[in-house]
């Protein structure tokens, strides 16, 4: 009968659990869909197109795409799956459970944003396994590219979370990450290196967050990038603090949780 | 002061749209009592109870729950409070028993299987536990809602129309769920369309309309204050005039004289030995009746009685 109020860890858990039971539960699915993205890309840009590319530095289009579909995949699944989580049951009421037991923001995001995050990395690691299978690729930094992983995957699951809570219908819950991620993220560097595009377009694409995300990850498996390892790093953890900012306004306002 | 489990004063609540759903109200629940919030549509029931629960955020007013101020020690109190919303609400493609452990967790209770397992054979669930739950009729999912909310032994209970949309059988099977938490001193506090279930439940009742508790007491004592007796004496001649012999009850003549009329009573049984003197005078006296009908007021009846009275403004 030991119960903490500070901090419900039994909840929190609770949380945990079911959300990645819930997102298992369709674990072919889940788990298949992004092996077949992954290889189809790879077999076409990598195998096909990219024979034809001319890269800076010795690095083979192969292994350089590996990280940026990576990328692709960690901000579209990790967005919606921590959206639909939170979207779902608010949307069948069912959140009325959450609302009234002895959650607050903390365990309520290790539960959905951590659940979200651990399936982001999941699908990381079956990513790169496929990727391991198809061509030949390195991983230069691998304890850094674990820790950036794990730092998109948990920032994005944040900005699905706050996603999920602002919707108000299954439309606005694809807008982000069809409308936004999407093209910011094929824009991102994600298929080539932004050396490689002339001005102005060069600068323009410097404005857009995703690069930056990409040539982090980039950095990790090769070693080398458009931009210093720490420009990546801190954006990042800075864009990770507005999320979590937002959040805990969110619960202190109880806007769209609370009537 | 030491019995009372649930203390409100002067809650507010208006929605953004500018409904105001509560309007000042005062409620003290006393620990181990059922006490029945009677209304109609739209009332404020439920947003009564989400104001305790945590779906809602009251405008104004206080609310004591275990002795302590809920906006402060919410997370400590919440852990001891269960709700069943008026609401089917929950993930449908989940399997019975793991909703019920999921809840369990939530409310930062240790796993027990044991305990699952008592509280869905209480429920009859038993059976159905690995069933997925949209699988399930109606009232079983009531039922799945009912063991969400028992699952970390609340001792404050707020049922939402628990019994909305449910047969006559499951309903008297659900009263005997709450009779049995009675016993177990589980604090109830339920909402209810059913004056019967009122009747049949509650220690006490409150009547709330427009957001404002119209009368709180005990449901005899209610009953003893605002129950009638009412009986009809039928002639098949009709009456000229009220027999003098029975001038001191208080009798209409209905009908052109063939339907004498009592009303009466308080509720106490003072009603029942009236009609029953009433009618030995008039065998005494050679007046003939050849029909006779009695009938207690039920809480319905006072219920309609006081929505319809004029409002009494301040
Ligand atoms: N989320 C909301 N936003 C705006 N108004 C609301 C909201 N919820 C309830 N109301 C209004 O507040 C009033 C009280 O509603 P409430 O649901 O508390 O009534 P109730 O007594 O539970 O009714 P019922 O017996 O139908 O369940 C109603 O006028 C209702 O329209
Ligand atoms: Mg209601």
């Amino acid at each position: 009968m030991s119960f903490n109020p500070t901090f419900n860890a039994r909840g929190a858990f609770a949380i945990f659990k079911n959300e990645l039971m819930r997102m298992f539960r369709t674990a072919f699915g889940s788990i298949a869909s992004p092996v077949i993205t992954t290889s189809l890309y790879l077999v076409v840009f990598g195998a096909a197109i990219g024979s034809r590319m001319e890269l800076p530095g010795d690095v083979s289009y192969g292994s350089f795409i590996v990280p940026g579909l990576l990328m692709l995949t960690l901000l579209s699944e990790s967005t919606s799956n921590a959206s639909f989580g939170i979207y779902m049951p608010k949307f069948t009421g069912a959140i009325y459970e959450l609302l009234s037991a002895p959650v607050g923001v903390a365990e309520t995001l290790i539960g959905f944003v951590g659940a979200a995050a651990v399936k982001s990395m999941i699908l990381a690691a079956i990513i790169m396994g496929t990727a391991a299978l198809i061509i030949d690729y390195q991983v230069v930094h691998p304890i850094l590219a674990f820790g950036y992983i794990l730092l998109v995957s948990a920032t994005f699951s944040l900005l699905g979370f706050i996603i999920g809570l602002w919707a108000d219908g299954f439309e606005k819950l694809q807008i982000v990450p069809l409308l936004i991620l999407m093209p910011l993220t094929f824009l991102g560097g994600t298929f080539y290196s932004i050396e490689m595009l002339p001005e102005p377009w060069r600068s323009v694409t410097l404005v857009n967050p995703v690069v930056y995300l990409v040539n982090g990850l980039r950095w990790t498996f090769l070693g080398q990038s458009d931009f210093p390892i720490w420009v990546s790093f801190g954006a990042t953890l800075l864009f990770l603090l507005v999320c979590v900012a937002i959040i805990g306004w969110i619960f202190k306002t109880g806007w769209r949780l609370r009537e | 002061m030491t019995d009372t489990i649930l203390d409100i004063r002067g809650l507010e609540k208006t929605y953004k749209s500018g409904v105001k759903a509560l309007d000042g109200v005062d409620l003290t629940i006393r620990r181990g009592e059922i006490f029945a919030l009677l209304g109609p549509n739209g009332a404020g029931k439920t947003t009564l109870i989400g104001s305790v629960c945590g779906m809602v955020r009251p405008t104004g007013g206080r609310i004591e729950v275990f002795g302590k101020d809920l906006a402060k020690h919410w997370k400590q109190v919440r852990r001891d409070i269960g709700l069943v919303p008026q609401e089917l609400s929950f993930d449908m493609f989940d399997k019975v028993i793991r909703q019920v452990r999921f809840s369990r967790g939530m409310f930062g209770c240790e796993p027990d299987d044991a305990r699952i397992e008592e509280v869905l054979r209480s429920l009859s669930l038993w059976d159905k536990r690995d069933a997925q739950i949209r699988a399930l009729s109606g009232g079983m999912k009531r039922r799945v809602m009912i063991a969400k909310a028992l699952a970390h032994d609340p001792q404050l209970l707020f049922l939402d129309e628990p019994t909305a949309g449910v047969d006559v059988e499951l309903r008297r099977d659900m009263w005997r769920q709450i009779d049995a938490l009675r016993e177990k001193g589980t604090t109830i506090i339920l909402t209810t369309h059913y004056i019967e279930e009122a009747e049949e439940m509650a220690d006490r009742v409150g009547v709330i309309s427009k957001g404002r508790i119209l009368l709180v007491d005990e449901k005899d004592a209610i009953m003893a204050k605002l129950g009638r007796t009412e009986a009809h004496f039928t002639f098949d001649a009709p009456l000229p005039a009220i027999p003098a012999s029975l001038g001191e009850y208080p009798l209409h003549l209905e009908q052109g004289g063939t339907c004498l009329v009592y009303r009466g009573g308080d509720g106490t049984g003072k009603g029942k030995r009236e009609v029953a003197e009433i009618a030995q005078v008039m065998a005494r006296e050679g007046i003939v009746f050849t029909g006779m009908e009695t009938r207690e007021s039920t809480l319905e009846d006072i219920f309609v009685d006081l929505l319809h009275e004029p409002e009494v403004t301040a």
